[in-house]
């Protein structure tokens, strides 16, 4: 028999029908309760079907039933693993509408929690994602550290994940005394971590192969899908808000923003995605290094605001720069001391829905660590 | 370019489409245009020298009483300014263009637009629920919506 003889005769007879599987909504790499609808040939994805809603809890209609302050709460609870970033720029775009000045001191201190929730989200996210890969230990490693900045995070509000810290025109407590050598020593302890981790996980000849070139993702493609934060940076695009529109005081620091570069595999795969958080972490480290040596130890929290928070009849666009990507919140007021409707842009709901794009044509293995490098939390994604 | 200035550029080439310029105190300066022309504008918005909103922060939709207004953020990633437009519809008939084809995020985000608000984007390729379960009832973000009393047998509380 020919060659091309055998080789049509297999081809005849391997000519399968395609697959459709089901993965979620209850499955621990979905990282949450998400559907993925996934079709494929053999073991190749052809198509990738996200059904979102699971985790849907009307924040949208509840928030036009609430009064602004009794608002922050349930913004915790939408990406529940950084809930200080979450709540950044809710409070924003309050203060920005009611022209509230906070005091230099609350601008550091925000700063500072949000780093430092930051930097327990990347952790997170790196731990788990290779645990995607199958790599059990960084992910204790980085669960032992997290609860460090869990510990300082509760000092200062009282609660571990959900923290409704963050007020209109202040923060709901101050600082305790030993606060600046506990953060001090999470941030050395932080960075010796990440070093371990880097010879363990990042660069570990297993996982790069795992993770270099899969799920590329072109900056244009990125730009297109709206997507932001490390998924943007990952693919070469050094586009972070702290810098662009340096709201609160970070303006005031100097720190880089890591992008993709390309060191092992091309710019905007999983493995860039990933080490663009991990390097993220040290520039959080080091602003909030520099945060300390500027916050003025003295000086009350909170601002003076009216009793009932009321906002003037408008509008507004507010985002900042998310762990996960740009969060914004478009508030529209009517004059009351509820809102007439508040929309949350969730950066997880965004850099979610690039997944069918950049999935197609690799294994289903690898649609696991695909979605794993994204960093998403459905809690934000269904809100 | 500031957003007079855009404003100004969109009337040039889409005229009677743009309908006015707003800068009101405590609000983002938008721009309000025809719903028909929403795709046309967007096109020239995204293209057009000196423009290239390349970016689409957000798309909402919201309920305005009489009509459902739909409202676009966006950003230029090369010269870092940013617009809003909007447009109204009628609550009977609420079409809009959709701009998925230009920014394919708004992909999610109409579908999103739609199943709270029902907001029906026009040429839309998958114009189907994305929150709530495919056969649920109403718009939810609407002001006159009334909770169906059970679903699939379920108590709706």
């Amino acid at each position: 028999m020919s060659e091309k003889k055998r080789l049509d005769l297999e081809y005849s007879q391997l000519d399968s029908d395609r697959m459709r599987i089901n993965v979620g909504p209850q499955h621990p790499s979905t990282h949450g309760v998400l559907r993925l609808e996934v079709e494929v040939d053999g073991e190749i994805v052809t198509e990738v079907v996200p059904h979102l809603g699971y985790l849907h809890r009307s924040f949208e209609k509840h928030c036009e039933r609430m009064t602004y302050p009794q608002i922050t709460p349930y913004i915790d609870r939408m990406d529940y693993i950084s809930a200080m970033n979450n709540e950044w720029p809710y409070v924003m775009a309050l203060e920005k509408m009611l022209d509230i000045k906070v005091p230099e001191k609350v601008e550091y201190l925000r700063v500072i929690v949000a780093e430092l929730n930051r930097i327990a989200n990347h952790q997170i996210a790196v731990a788990t994602f290779g645990l995607d890969a199958g790599a059990f230990t960084p992910f204790l490693f980085y669960f032992r550290d997290r609860e460090y900045i869990i510990w300082i995070l509760e000092k200062l509000s009282g609660a571990r994940l959900l923290y409704n810290y963050f007020r209109v025109g202040g923060v709901s407590g101050d600082i305790y005394p030993e606060f600046k050598e506990e953060v001090l020593n999470v941030v050395k302890q932080v960075r010796k971590t990440n070093e371990e981790v880097m010879n363990l996980l990042i660069y570990n000849s297993i996982f790069v192969k795992r993770t270099a070139n899969v799920g590329i993702l072109t900056p244009e493609v990125a730009i297109n899908f709206g997507c932001s934060g490390p998924v943007l940076r990952g693919s070469g695009i050094a586009h972070d808000l702290r810098r662009d529109e340096a709201y609160s005081v970070y303006d005031r620091f100097d720190f880089d923003i890591p992008v993709g570069k390309g060191e092992v595999g091309v710019v905007g795969d999983c493995w860039n995605r990933n080490m663009v958080r991990v390097h993220e972490m040290e520039q959080s480290c080091r602003i909030i290094e520099q945060a300390l040596e500027q916050m003025p130890m003295e000086g009350d929290v909170k601002a003076m605001i009216p009793k009932r928070i009321k906002l003037p009849k408008g509008e507004v666009y507010m985002r900042a720069e998310n762990p996960k990507g740009d969060l914004g919140f478009y508030i529209v007021s009517n004059g009351t001391d509820k809102p007439e409707r508040l929309k949350a842009r969730g950066p997880s709901f965004v850099n979610l829905s690039v997944i069918p794009e950049i999935s197609k044509g690799y294994m289903f293995a690898d649609l696991i660590l695909i979605l794993g490098s994204i960093d998403i939390v459905l809690g934000e994604v269904d809100r | 370019m500031t957003p007079q200035e855009i404003y100004e550029h969109l009337k040039k080439s889409h005229d009677t489409a743009v309908l006015e310029f707003v800068d009101q105190p405590q609000t983002d300066p938008f721009i309000r245009v025809e719903p028909s022309a929403v795709f046309d504008i967007c096109h020239s918005l995204r293209d057009d020298e000196g423009l290239e909103f390349d970016y689409m922060m957000s798309l909402s939709a919201t309920d305005l009483g009489e009509q459902l207004g739909v409202v676009y953020h966006l950003y230029a990633m090369k010269y870092r300014h940013k617009i809003v437009i909007k447009t109204e519809v009628p609550k009977d008939n609420p079409l809009v263009p959709s701009v998925e084809r230009l920014w394919r995020t708004a992909d999610w985000h109409e579908r999103e637009a739609f199943d709270l608000i029902g907001v029906v984007f026009e040429g839309h390729h998958n114009m189907i629920r994305i929150l709530l379960p495919y056969d649920w009832e109403g718009h939810p973000l609407r002001k006159d919506y009334q909770a169906p009393e059970t679903y699939h047998g379920m108590k709706v509380s």
